[in-house]
């Protein structure tokens, strides 16, 4: 117990604290790499919590995907840093106004709520064959039977970020020489090639 | 010491404020703004996560899941736009992106 404890706060701990470093940090760079941080603790809280498989897509989505396309970005495009700061101490009174309000509304619901006579026959009685079966394998029954649907439109949203992300950024720039593969395999001898006779002493 | 689902609740709870705090400090980087939303959506899935492991109920991990999903290909399109927008004016300040004078 002492030990679930300590790792909670520990991981707790550092996500607060890389998460507040993320927003307060001058360079956009240090702060994906806090956000990665924060991700990391994040899956860690997950396989504490006994969901491995959440905890270690959190790892591969976020770190692996996410992070670095955030990173590409910052890194790919030429902003002076140095000035993007400056006027921001005028938001802090209305976001510190704004985020209490939110915490203090937040706790309130979670002070109101209450475990319902569902709630607890679910807690007594977990799910058939939960020892038998790893996290993964669970997940894997119910989202591909009950959320077969869900799932599927999940895919048809990333195919429809992709398509919306290429389509975004794809531009036709003049000045770029391209291959023309229709072109090149059209191309016959007789168009491009003539033969001259030339007479010695005269030129073509 | 006894970890409950209350010290998770309360965690969520910060990290969401953070969250929606960073969006005000940084009005001029829209790319922190994107962090930051990255940042609330973390929150929802540790309250997502941490109920469903309460509760002895997998749905909360599937949602999980699909916030995910939904959380990717946000950050590609947001990221994407921010592309497109910085080519055309040079900059990603907030206060720029009023061409729309909405």
């Amino acid at each position: 117990m002492v030990v679930q404890a300590l790792a909670f706060y520990l991981f707790a701990g550092i996500l607060v604290l890389s998460a507040l470093m993320v927003i307060t940090v001058r360079n956009p760079v240090h702060s994906v790499l806090f956000l990665i941080l924060a991700f990391f603790n994040a899956a860690g809280l997950f396989i504490m919590l006994g969901a491995e498989f959440v905890g270690m897509i959190l790892v591969i989505v976020y770190v692996g995907a996410v992070a670095v396309l955030f990173l590409f970005v910052v890194m790919m495009l030429d902003i002076k840093f140095h000035d993007i700061r400056k006027g921001s101490r005028q938001y802090v009174p209305i976001g510190l106004a704004i985020g209490g309000l939110l915490l203090f509304e937040l706790y309130t619901l979670y002070g109101t709520w209450a475990e319902t006579l569902a709630m607890k026959a679910n807690r007594a009685k977990p799910v058939e064959n939960m020892s038998e079966m790893s996290n993964t394998e669970m997940l894997g029954s119910i989202m591909y039977t009950d959320y077969v649907l869900a799932f599927q439109l999940a895919g048809l949203i990333l195919l429809v970020a992709m398509i919306g992300a290429i389509v975004l950024t794809l531009r036709a720039r003049p000045g770029v020489r391209k291959q023309n593969i229709g072109e090149q395999v059209s191309r016959k001898s007789e168009d491009v090639l003539e033969i001259v006779k030339v007479s010695s002493g005269s030129g073509v | 010491m006894d970890i409950g689902i209350g010290h998770f609740l309360v965690l969520a709870g910060v990290v969401f404020t953070i969250g929606v705090f960073g969006i005000f400090l940084n009005r001029k980087n829209v790319i922190v703004i994107l962090m930051s939303i990255e940042l609330m959506l973390l929150a929802v899935n540790i309250n997502f996560v941490a109920f469903s492991a309460y509760l002895n109920d997998l749905t909360g991990q599937v949602f999980t899941m699909f916030i995910l999903t939904v959380a990717a290909a946000e950050a590609a399109i947001g990221l994407a736009i921010l592309v497109v927008f910085f080519r055309n004016k040079g900059s990603i300040e907030v206060e720029d992106i009023s061409s729309l004078k909405g």
